[in-house]
């Protein structure tokens, strides 16, 4: 097969390429969540907004801080949104539903970037970038900063429960990482051949005579952070399918380098934070290893898709771009579902039915390999204490991870963060395949509207956003059901997060002996794996036995 | 195994009351799973309805089984410390008067409060736990310790304390009571060992959470199935949704959990141990340092004499003299082991002289020396100090000598005649045989031993090298080993220590794991969180491994609970929709007979599984001292891949067998 090897050529270039950038951006990243030193425009923007940057904030501070500053986000893209009409800029589109702009607003301020409307017929420029776009960049640096806190809750020794500044860590995010890697990603695509302007649509006569609107808009700069914030907002309906966001092969290999990098460098970065690089080294080695899993399984679906069509095309054409080729769409998939991005480059409603169940179970994972800017960080160290409490009793201790003792308190609220995924998972798919209006949005019957349902809830609970197609979602009924999953997919696991962030900082962190289970070791990189596929991955294999296994069989 | 079955099955239906059922909701979800069942296997009866909630209410029946053999191990050995709880009287002294005043009330024993002093003499029992504060007599506590040679029990001293129900063999002693009625030592110990006092220990506490929620997510899998399968025109029947739940929470551990716990607190029973509290054997399990007395537990306790060394001019013959001739007074072990030395060697004398025409002259703290006054002869040997002060002088050689046995851990004495220095006797502190290879294992298993000793540092180092511990505290006083407690404790470790002298307690209650001697004071006892009735110093290292060995137990069952559900799917799943979609007969790979056998298949080997558990649970999984990663390797390819492996099996067997019985 002479596909196979331009398949396996990407995959070399990019496995190279964060190679590189990974290990110095996770320096970078742990430097800035280190540092004691505030940059002059950092100063005066803590200035201007009346806070205290050396504050080292508890636990439950930092909480409400996160979800302070996310509902004023909620509230203000809300009220932007259903007023983007009065609005300059807005190519005389409405203001959006109630229950449109609802979900809008929490599907971006929850870095989930679920779109149930087509950007280019229902959101002006302003909107995109003043709303969407400041949420992209905020959104992702909410989730570092949670990211951040427990790495440092980890890292300390008899902090009472102090977890640093969110303020400080969500303005050094934004300042220091996303806008300076975002402003290069973005004029690296306009030189790639990405659109950028403020024009309004251009209408041009098409060959068979009729006539089509050609939406052109600040396309490039809000590509470069969609990725990088591993949002997925497209500001075209058809996402990174669409030409103007994604025209090459090579626009499409870096932004699969983009959405992958902050996610591993996190780990990276997390492994410097608390001393000891090993430790980041098997986080990382274990989001690799899911991932290059998922590569694998998915490009093979859809380069060995069954049937005589897709024979003759040399994979499952269907719903792919012709120049990204079923593995340049199969990669994309993968990454794009295996972060919590969302971003699609093709429709993956088409993609084989193996292919789609692969992608939907890299989001049911959790986000975590490598999932989303933070999340993903912080989801997986959730499986590693899961990991290590278990593990940990067969060597004969209390379990205890980096030091910290995993208790009856800390295994509470690793429990329930356990839980609280799978939870919105399956009610939102009992409630969404019961309701007849949820019915009514599906595509087809039988398994493949099953997928098509469980696709939606589960892209929303994971906040990935990505879409699976079929689903006809700007109803009433989808739009509040799945910005409910979003909402609280995205929060209930963050207060969790902190709070047991709050519990290792209030401990005293042990010294590592011969007796301490080692969590830097192939084994426990074997282990960590087995438990996010078996305890997680488990959850959902009765319904994606219904959906996507019995399609595959048929 | 002496499993008592048939004698824990009263049990195992008394606890089917779902109250006893609600500290474990694992057990408590199969419970109202099997009610649910038996309420639509009466509505609508069929074979498989039916086989599947007998077996469900079986799965909790073994469950509950495996608790009540736990508990009744327990039992025999509580009702033989009942015995002891018989009521007696007791001769009270009157309160500060003493025992010369010769009055006393006879009263019972339950009658008696703290600080009440009674009487006791040979052939009466003790009324209850206290200090002897006058007298020494010879004591029965074969009823408490197992162990049959009396012991002695005397005022002052590390050898005061008396439980009440033991029995003065001779002599008489006053005893100051120390505990009330219902509180003594015997109390406590029946309801240790028949775990009526259990409360769950925070390890088991934190596993349970987290079985719970596996639990909780296990429920909202299946009650959402419920939808997804209507919705996929596959309805399903509760029966069968109910198994599949039963099948998917981890049972096997859930219902084993708290046999576990028992059954680890009745091997250190066994072993002469008994706890306090579970939270200290789990604590042991944690303990990184090890404070280890020297004598008695790193050496035989007694020093012998290995060699002669005499200066130059002295002839072996000579110096083997002096020291039997000295030692004769000496019935230490120290003076018993020059004589045996000794014996070896031809001193010349012809008859060991006897009183009258020799004077014995015994050791004295102030004098440091013993030794013999024969007619025209003086014979001393003592400490170098003080035996060369009494010649008047030292000389380099002697010195030299002196230093030489030093260095190597043994003691020096010199022996000297009528002021002339004839030599030095070379004690040795001999190390028990083995305690090296323990010491390794202690650090392939991440503990650090501390060896404390009066000794001084030379002779401390020597023996540390010798016996191999790691790190040695030399003459150590009480303050120092709490200063060392707590030094290592702000390090963040845990540290655990035996004792027995009053002056022990502050540290035995200091420690994390204080393990006190029963021929200690009470004092002492009531200070660490561990008695051993042995009160062997080396039972530690035992006690550390038992603590262990309890939470090893239930991370393999709880790593094997969960990794059975792999296989559980693969039976479960192609049953329950192969009539709806016939294409997913490919993932029924065990290729079971039919949907019926194969659901009824994975319930059976469900409950089947918690009884083939049970001896294992009680026994605990076997251990062998080896550093974490090691251990986890281990145990992860026994019940972890064995977890992943074994319900294949074993389902596919039941398969075979059930597929024979008409109906399914």
């Amino acid at each position: 097969m002479s596909s196979v090897v331009p398949a396996l050529g990407q995959i070399a270039v990019l496995v190279a390429a964060l190679v590189l950038a990974v290990p110095f951006l996770g320096r970078y990243l742990a430097h800035v969540y280190t540092s004691p030193r505030h940059l002059a425009v950092e100063r005066a923007s803590y200035r201007a907004l009346r806070l205290d940057p050396n504050a080292d904030q508890h636990w439950k501070a930092y909480a409400l801080s996160v979800l302070g500053f996310s509902l004023v986000g909620i509230l203000g893209l809300y009220a932007f949104g259903r007023l983007q009409d009065l609005l300059p800029l807005s190519l005389g589109f409405a203001g959006l539903p109630a229950d449109g702009a609802w979900n809008t607003a929490v599907s971006f301020v929850t870095n989930t970037n679920w779109q149930w409307y087509s950007g280019e017929a229902a959101t002006g420029h302003l909107f995109q970038m003043s709303g969407l776009t400041v949420q992209n960049f905020v959104s992702a640096g909410v989730g570092m900063a949670v990211a951040a806190a427990l790495a440092r809750g980890l890292a300390r020794n008899l902090r009472d429960g102090r977890v640093g500044n969110f303020w400080a860590d969500l303005v050094r995010t934004v300042v220091r990482v996303l806008l300076p890697i975002a402003l290069v990603a973005a004029v690296v695509l306009v030189l790639l051949g990405v659109v950028q302007n403020l024009l309004e649509p251009q209408t041009v006569h098409t060959l068979t005579g009729g006539t089509q609107d050609i939406t052109g808009g600040p396309v490039a700069s809000q590509e470069a952070i969609k990725e990088l914030g591993t949002n997925g907002g497209g500001f075209y309906n058809a996402n990174s399918a669409h030409p103007f966001e994604n025209p090459t092969p090579f626009t499409n290999i870096f932004e699969i380098f983009l959405l992958l990098l902050l996610p591993f460098a996190m780990a990276w970065a997390f492994g410097l934070i608390v001393g000891d690089r090993r430790q980041g080294g098997a986080v990382l080695a274990v989001m690799a290893l899911l991932l290059g899993v998922s590569i694998a399984l998915l490009t093979w679906a859809e380069m060995a898709g069954p049937g005589t069509a897709p024979g003759l095309a040399g994979g499952a054409m269907e719903g792919k771009e012709v120049r990204f080729g079923t593995a340049g769409s199969a990669l994309f998939g993968a990454a794009t579902t295996g972060t919590s991005t969302g971003a699609v480059n093709a429709m993956h409603d088409s993609f084989t039915a193996p292919g789609g169940g692969v992608a939907m179970f890299n989001m049911m994972l959790g986000e975590v390999a490598p999932g989303g800017v933070g999340s993903g960080l912080y989801g997986m160290l959730m499986l590693a204490v899961v990991t290590v409490f278990l593990a940990g009793l067969m060597v004969g201790r209390t379990p205890e991870y980096l030091g910290k003792k995993i208790g009856q308190r800390e295994i509470v609220l690793v429990a329930l963060y356990v839980l609280t995924t799978p939870l919105l998972v399956l009610a939102g798919i009992a409630v969404a395949i019961t309701a007849s209006q949820g019915l009514v949005g599906l595509q087809e019957s039988g398994p493949h509207g099953l997928s098509e349902a469980l696709y939606a809830v589960t892209s929303a609970s994971n906040n990935n956003g990505s879409a699976f197609g079929g689903l006809t979602s700007g109803t009433p009924f989808w739009n509040t059901l799945l910005g409910l999953c979003m909402l609280l997919g995205r929060f209930v696991p963050i207060v969790l997060v902190l709070a047991l962030a709050g519990r290792f900082s209030a401990q005293r962190r042990l010294p590592p002996g011969a007796g301490t289970l080692p969590t830097h070791r192939p084994l426990f990189v074997a282990l960590l794996s087995g438990v996010a596929l078996v305890v997680v991955g488990l959850t959902y294999v009765p319904v994606l036995v219904l959906g996507p296994i019995v399609e595959s069989l048929s | 195994m002496n499993v008592d079955l048939m004698g824990a099955l009263p049990g195992a239906f008394r606890k089917l009351d779902p109250r006893e059922l609600l500290a474990t909701p694992v057990m408590l979800v199969v419970e109202i799973g099997a009610a649910a069942t038996t309420v639509m296997a009466v509505l609508d009866p069929s074979t498989m309805a039916v086989g599947v909630a007998i077996w469900l209410w079986l799965t909790v029946l073994f469950g509950n089984l495996a608790e009540s053999v736990a508990e009744g191990r327990g039992k025999a050995q509580a009702a033989s410390l009942r015995a002891l709880q018989q009521e007696t009287t007791a001769r009270r002294l009157p309160r500060g008067g003493a025992e010369s005043d010769g009055g006393y009330d006879v009263v019972s024993s339950t009658s008696l409060r703290v600080g009440d002093v009674v009487l006791v003499e040979a052939g009466e029992r003790i009324p209850g736990d206290g200090d002897v504060i006058e007298g020494v007599a010879s004591v029965d506590e074969s009823a408490v310790t197992g162990e049959s040679a009396p012991v002695i029990r005397e005022s002052g001293g590390d050898r005061s304390a008396v439980t009440g129900g033991t029995v003065v063999l001779s002599d008489r002693i006053v005893v100051r009571i120390t505990s009330d009625p219902g509180q003594s030592f015997v109390d406590r110990m029946i309801a240790l060992v028949e775990g009526s006092e259990r409360q769950r220990t925070p390890n088991e506490i934190a596993l349970n959470v987290l079985l719970g929620s596996l639990t909780a997510i296990f429920v909202v899998v299946v009650v959402s199935l419920y939808f997804v399968a209507d919705y996929s025109d596959a309805h399903q029947p509760v029966v069968v949704l109910t198994a599949l739940l039963v099948c998917l929470i981890p049972t096997t551990i859930g219902a084993l959990l708290s046999a576990i716990g028992i059954a680890g607190m009745d091997r250190l029973v066994r072993r002469n141990v008994l706890a306090m509290s579970g939270r200290a054997v789990e604590a042991a399990g944690d303990v990184d340092v090890l404070l280890l007395d020297k004598t008695g537990t790193i050496t035989y306790g007694n020093r012998q004499a290995s060699a002669l060394l005499p200066l130059d001019g002295v002839t072996d013959a000579e110096l083997a003299e002096a020291a039997l001739l000295s030692s004769l007074a000496d019935e230490t072990p120290e003076g018993r082991s020059i004589v045996t030395l000794v014996g070896g060697f031809e001193t010349g004398a012809e008859r060991l002289p006897q009183p009258p025409e020799a004077v014995l002259v015994q050791f004295s703290a102030t004098t440091r020396m013993s030794g013999i006054d024969l007619p025209g002869r003086e014979i001393r040997k003592g400490a170098a100090s003080a035996v060369t002060a009494w010649v008047g002088g030292s000389n380099a050689q002697l010195d030299a000598l002196v230093e030489q046995v030093s260095s190597t851990g043994g003691t020096p004495l010199v022996v000297a005649e009528k002021q002339r220095l004839l030599g030095v006797i070379h004690l040795k502190d001999v190390v028990k045989e083995g305690m090296r290879e323990r010491f390794d294992e202690m650090r392939a298993m991440g503990i650090r031993t501390v060896m404390i000793t009066g000794d001084n540092a030379v002779t401390a180092r020597a023996i540390a090298e010798e016996a191999g511990v790691d790190d040695f505290l030399a003459e150590a006083t009480p303050e120092d080993k709490l200063a060392l407690i707590r030094k290592e404790q702000e390090g963040g470790r845990m540290v655990a220590m035996c004792g027995d002298g009053t002056n022990d307690a502050p540290a035995l209650a200091q420690a994390d794991v204080g393990v006190a001697m029963n021929t200690g004071t009470t004092a002492a006892k009531e200070a660490g969180n561990m008695v051993d009735l042995d009160s062997d110093p080396t039972k530690l290292i035992e006690v550390v491994e038992i603590g262990k060995q309890l939470l090893i137990t239930r991370g393999a069952l709880t790593t094997f609970s969960v990794a059975n559900d792999v296989a559980k799917y693969f039976a479960i799943l192609p049953a329950m929709f192969v009539v709806a979609f016939p294409q997913l007969d490919v993932l029924n790979v065990m290729r079971l007979s039919s949907p019926e056998s194969a659901i009824l298949s994975a319930v059976v080997f469900n409950a089947l599984v918690i009884v083939a558990l049970i001896p294992l649970s009680l026994r605990g999984v076997r251990y062998t001292p080896s550093s974490a990663a090691d251990l986890l390797r281990r145990n992860l390819l026994i019940y972890g891949v064995g977890g992943l492996i074994a319900p294949f099996v074993g389902i596919k067997l039941l398969d075979l067998v059930i597929s024979l019985i008409p109906g399914v």
